[in-house]
This record gives structure tokens, sequence and C-alpha cells, in this order.
């Protein structure tokens, strides 16, 4: 069962990457950015799918880094230099937010 | 050239974050899971901002992208070790076949 899951994720992951650098007609910034697509939607799946609260801070911390990327990618072919400092800002919160649900971590216990 | 250079260190980049989320997806542990996460920040995002600022050149939008590596670069580290310490202090058990846990043994 588990091979299964793991056979079924990569051929959907590969046919995914074939798809949008292969067939896909469009665009390289469209191309990057549904790249990136994907990996936000693998880590959304693990914030539904975490199984204790410090995978979901986890993958809540990646989610911010992507997005500082994507406002990069936004900034360069869009030709506007205001989404870098939306990636400056968007930096700045994801690590205050991160402590402080680090630290509301250290305070909890698992067994509660 | 510097087109080409840039998009490379684009494409580079966007690699590395999509090695870090299935990393994410696929590793057994909070921990392993942290390891692998965190490839995604130095490598991949500080990649795309480097792209950018070959791109941009010494213009206003490139050296914000400069300013903002050195930032990532400075506070992501820090990020991960402190929900590390405050998982395992949560009391989030070790995957089955982990070999070693120093931090409860210096706390005995």
């Amino acid at each position: 069962m588990r091979s299964i899951r793991w056979l079924a994720g990569s051929i959907t992951l590969v046919c995914a990457l074939v798809f949008i650098f292969g067939v896909l007609k469009a665009e390289m910034a469209t191309k990057l950015m549904l790249y990136l697509l994907i990996c936000f939607f693998l880590s959304l799946y693990r914030i539904l799918k975490g199984p204790t609260a410090a995978d979901r801070s986890v993958a809540t911390d990646i989610l911010g880094i992507l997005v500082i990327g994507f406002c990069a990618i936004l900034a360069v072919y869009t030709g506007k230099g205001w989404y870098i400092d939306i990636a400056i800002a968007w930096a700045l919160q994801s690590f205050i937010g991160t402590l402080a649900l680090a630290k509301f971590l250290e305070g909890r216990h698992f067994d509660e | 050239m510097n087109e080409t250079a840039s998009l490379v260190f684009i494409l580079v980049g966007i690699s590395f974050d999509l090695f870090g989320c299935i990393g994410l997806i696929r590793l057994p542990d909070v921990y392993n899971r942290l390891q692998a996460s965190t490839k995604c920040v130095t490598l991949g995002t500080c990649g795309i901002l480097f792209g950018v600022f070959l791109r941009l050149g010494f213009s206003a939008g490139g050296v914000k992208a400069l300013i903002c590596i050195v930032f990532v670069l400075l506070t992501a580290p820090v990020a991960a070790h402190a929900l590390a310490k405050g998982a395992h202090k949560y009391g989030v058990k070790l995957w089955e076949r982990s070999v070693c846990d120093k931090y409860t043994e210096d706390k005995k």
C-alpha cells in the first residue's frame, strides 16, 4: 500500500513537471510560477495532514519562505520594483510569526 | 548573457524549493522535515533572489534583493532552531529508528 502511494505520487509529480516545461505553450514567467505553485500545494498538504502542531508550524514557515521567492519572480517579470518591498516585509512578518509559534509550543505539552 | 545567468540561478533555486517540499512530504519526523525544509531557504529562495539581483543589476530593486538575501540568511536558521527546541519541549517523539538524542541526555 505504501509503495503504491509512493509510486502514484512520484508519477503525478513527474507528469506535472513534463507538462509545464514540455507541453505547455506559455511565457517563461508563467512556467516558473506554475513550478512554484506545485511547491505551495505540497506544503499546504503538510499543513492539512500534519500529525502534530509542530509539523504545521514547520510547513507554515516554509510557505512564508516560498512567498518571498514568488514575489521576487513577480518583480522581475512584471518590471515593477515594489514587489521586492513586499518580499522584505513578508520575510520580517514570517520570522516574527515563526518565533511566536515556537514560543507557544514551548509552553504547552503534547499529552494535555 | 546576464539574462541567461539569472535564469539559471532562478531555475536552480526553484528546483531546491521543490526538493525541500518533497522532503517535507516524505520524511517521517518533525526534526527530519525541518532538516529537509531549511535547504529550501538557504539554497532555494536565496538562489531566486540572487538571480533577480543579476537580472536587475545595481538598481533600486537589485540592491533591495541583496538586502533581502542577507536578512533571510540571518533570520531563517534562528527560526528553525527555535522551532526545533519548541517541538522538543512540546514532547514530540523522535522517529523510532533515530540514532541519538543528545538534548535529552544533556538535560539528565
